[in-house]
């Protein structure tokens, strides 16, 4: 007797939707036993993550203002991942769109609305673009590993923006907290229903629009899928792979310095010490779960979103570590990728009689 | 000796082996007959321990054995030479020799083991310096070591596939004197080969698959071409085509001077190569697979760079182009390697056709795809070169080798190239596919197209070149008359000997 894994014809329609649900509900199931081992009744938790995260309007905006961020790196990253570029280093690239938003902000001295927050939208979108675009260059150029380059750029970044607001950009009246003055009234965006909603999510909306469309539609879209497809054929075609590998790369790292923009511009209201709790990380996970559509992007970004937004409650309420939360990412990516496994594969358990 | 009953294999949703049956006696050279899919890898495979049947067994000496590893087959003497070979091109002979045994003590004796080998070299009159490291060797020397290793291991069952492909008609037919030799020891030998003139000489039986069926074996004597050929094809449907004696221009559309390529080791895969193609000419350049026919391709459609030389296309010196710019210029390519680099494999067949066209003004507004354009551009090349593409949306990879071939081909001749460099266009495919591929080459030569076809197939090149030029390290040995010049003649010049 042995376990045998074969490649599937064809999976059903139903069985393809239906899986990554399932996934999500064993994800729920084991994390229950360890949420028994801290003490804490699962069903109860659970029904306080989904009210807290979306039982009410004060939970659901939370809920979306974290999903915003989320989508903006999700986006950036699932748009390298279409050409089989690994950018792990969203979190690197929020953080440096942050501070080219925050530099517009607190130095331009623009006073107008609309020109403030075109210029800082353009600071952040080359800040992250270029921080991204070093590695892209460096994997065109010489096939770096573009893997380790975005990473490890995470760090100089995130250490950057630290020495910052601990430094030159610290507010002189902000009792030697590690962050910067509060920026005017011009760069802020709009905040609606009375709650932490702000423009940035409808921004993120229409991001995602436009990735769509450029990707399903358009022929640089085209082109980015082929070379993700087959490197060598797209050469063979004639494209210029080098170029389209840097250009991906910088606009992979623009959007998701675009999320900076929106943290600093619709939240924060100020560079500060840890502008992104590591967003640019789960964006991978999102970039995965999402598989390749930046509709998947936005869905996937907001039960990350309740997640989030649960996963604090859960910490006040039972005073879990947030470990947990982390744990409980991990568990659902886990039973996602595996319910991957078994849309493309069947188990089956093969008896040998006959060949022992 | 050994004895297949029976056996079945499936893979979800195909039955690659049905009820498959045959024998083989001990100093028997037995041949496997089929076309591609028809079940000959798969069966070697179940041969050799990779596969498992669900069905029937597999007798050695009248007992059935279970093979459920390559380890098991060896370990029952049945061994197998495979198209790729299995060596390290770093390592010396000896040291790739050695990698293949197994119950090698400790400690031992290079000196002992070497005399070993060395008898083995003796006995069949191999010429093989033991120390020298593999890629410096020939292909034929390369396919000796596969088979040395085997006969180090004592096996008594000897499995080649396609072995003669890689190989020229001389070296060939040294192969066919040791295998015979090995017949006289006893030895049997299942042979795989698509070339009917080898099958002939050198079967004693023949087993004809089909469709995953074996369906009939025929002894020496009950056999000729004919009826292998009517029997491997079985009902199925052949293009028919005439060569046409068309009129080859003496306008030149490509003239090659000079040209030389080094590759990365800094080693010249072409070398002061003259050519000149005319318009409307199928020119066909024979050689052993490795002499610098790669390079040539590559360069011309400006995937590689020439160290030294021109290559002139009509007026314009098209030697330092992309690729992109020499397909303006009106080259068009079949590459050798058309899965890795031929083919989007996740895209689907209306995108794979309009990969070299994507940009052009027909099949866009703006910056945005004209879906609708690109579909219809589909149904006009699959209904024009009969491609099998299953339901649309399908993505390129499900198709079959001959499909993904043709799709190739309908793209590359869809901007209607003044030139076409095909790279060995039809290996791999079955004859039905093959003829076809033929027939477009010899259609766009009515029509002024110019071809280069690199093969190593001489049937074909004899079938349908207009010229023959043969390629020998890099060189160009010389160009001769399809019609004038026998096979011997052409297998010389492709091992470097004389020239017209």
């Amino acid at each position: 007797m042995r376990l045998i894994a074969e490649k599937r014809e064809n999976s059903s329609r139903l069985f393809r939707f239906s899986a990554p649900f399932v996934s999500v509900l064993i994800a729920l199931f084991v994390a229950g036993f360890l949420l028994i081992f801290a003490g804490v009744n699962p069903g109860e938790a659970y029904v306080e993550i989904f009210r807290e995260a979306l039982g009410s309007s004060y939970g659901l905006s939370e809920t979306l203002v974290k999903t915003t961020p989320l989508i903006f790196a999700g986006l950036g990253v699932s748009l390298a991942f279409r050409m089989q570029i690994w950018n792990i280093g969203a979190e690197g690239q929020i953080y440096m769109g942050a501070m080219g938003a925050s530099w517009v902000a607190l130095f331009s001295g623009i006073q107008n609305h609309w020109i403030m927050l075109a210029a800082m939208f353009s600071a952040a979108f080359c800040c992250g673009g270029l921080w991204a675009g070093v590695a892209g260059f460096l994997r065109a150029k010489w096939r770096v590993n573009e893997v380790i380059i975005t990473l490890l750029m995470n760090y100089i970044a995130i250490l950057w923006v630290d020495y910052l607001v601990y430094g030159p950009w610290k507010d002189p009246k902000g009792f030697n907290f590690p962050l910067t003055a509060q920026f005017s009234d011009a760069a802020r965006f709009s905040e609606y229903f009375d709650t932490r909603l702000h423009s940035g999510f409808f921004l993120a909306l229409f991001c995602a629009l436009l990735i769509y469309l450029f990707m399903e539609r358009t022929i640089w879209g085209y082109e980015i899928k082929v070379i993700g497809s087959n490197p060598k054929a797209a050469q063979y075609a004639g494209m210029k792979t080098g170029m389209a590998i840097f250009l991906v790369l910088f606009l992979s790292g623009a959007i998701a310095g675009i999320a900076g923009f929106s943290e600093v511009a619709g939240l924060q209201h100020r560079l500060q010490h840890g502008i992104s709790p590591g967003y640019g990380y789960t964006a991978i996970i999102i970039a995965w779960l999402a598989k390749r559509s930046a509709l998947g992007v936005v869905i996937v970004s907001f039960l990350m979103g309740v997640l989030l937004v649960g996963g604090d409650s859960l910490q006040i309420s039972w005073q879990l570590p947030v470990a947990f939360v982390y744990a409980f990412q991990g568990l659902i990516l886990f039973f996602l990728l595996a319910s991957d496994f078994f849309i493309q594969y069947r188990v089956r358990l093969k008896g040998g009689r006959a060949n022992g | 000796m050994l004895q297949i009953e029976k056996i079945r294999k499936t893979f979800p949703g195909v039955v690659a082996l049905d009820s498959v049956s045959f024998s083989i006696a001990p100093g028997e050279i037995h041949t496997l007959l089929g076309e591609n899919g028809a079940g000959k890898s798969t069966l070697m495979n179940v041969l050799t321990g990779l596969y498992r049947p669900e069905k029937g067994q597999i007798l050695l000496d009248g007992a059935p054995v279970t093979l459920n590893s390559p380890r098991d087959s060896l370990g029952l003497g049945i061994g197998m030479v495979h198209q790729h070979f299995m060596l390290v091109p770093a390592h010396s002979v000896f040291e790739n020799i050695l990698l293949a045994l197994d119950n090698i003590p400790h400690f031992f004796s290079r000196k002992t083991l070497k005399k070993k080998i060395g008898n083995v070299i003796r006995e069949f009159d191999l010429d093989l310096d033991l120390d020298a490291p593999v890629w410096r060797l020939s292909i034929g020397a390369q396919q000796w070591i596969e088979l040395i290793k085997l006969l180090m291991r004592n096996c008594r069952l000897l499995i080649l596939d396609e072995p003669t492909a890689v190989l020229t008609p001389q070296e060939s037919k040294r192969l066919f004197i040791v295998l015979g030799k090995l017949k006289e020891q006893g030895k049997s030998i299942i042979f795989i080969s698509h070339k009917m003139r080898e099958v002939m000489e050198i079967s004693d039986r023949v087993t004809v698959l089909k469709k995953g069926r074996s369906l009939t074996t025929l002894q020496r004597g009950d056999f000729d071409e004919k009826r292998l050929a009517s029997l491997m094809i079985g009902e199925d449907q052949i293009p028919q085509w005439e060569k046409q004696t068309h009129v080859v221009d003496d306008d030149v559309v490509l003239q090659i001077e000079n040209l030389s390529v080094h590759n990365d080791r800094g080693l010249s895969d072409l070398e002061n190569f003259d050519l000149s193609l005319k318009r409307g000419e199928i020119l066909g350049i024979a050689g052993v697979a490795g002499n610098g026919q790669k390079a040539l391709a590559e360069v011309l459609t400006g995937l590689k760079t020439a160290t030294a030389g021109k290559i002139l296309a009509g007026e314009d010196d098209i030697t330092d182009s992309t690729a992109k710019r020499s397909y303006i210029a009106g080259i068009a390519h079949i590459p050798e390697d058309r899965k890795s680099i031929g083919i989007a494999p996740d895209m689907t067949v209306d995108d794979n056709l309009i990969m070299k066209s994507f940009k052009s003004r027909a099949f866009r507004n703006w910056i945005f795809q004209d879906r609708k354009a690109i579909r219809s551009n589909a149904e006009a090349k699959i209904d024009q070169f009969a491609i099998k593409a299953g339901p649309a949306g399908n993505p390129v990879r499900y198709l079959s080798g001959g499909n993904i071939q043709k799709v190739i081909i309908a793209r590359e001749l869809s901007e209607r190239p003044a030139v076409l460099v095909a790279l060995y266009p039809t290996r791999g495919l079955d004859i039905g596919s093959a003829e076809y591929v033929h027939k477009v080459m010899a259609d766009g030569a009515a029509d002024g197209m110019s071809t280069l076809l690199i093969s190593e197939d001489l049937d074909e090149l004899l079938k349908i070149s207009d010229r023959i030029a043969v390629m020998f390290r890099g060189r160009l040995i010389g160009c001769v008359d399809p019609l004038k010049t026998s096979r011997e003649e052409i297998g010389l010049m492709m091992s470097g000997e004389g020239a017209p």
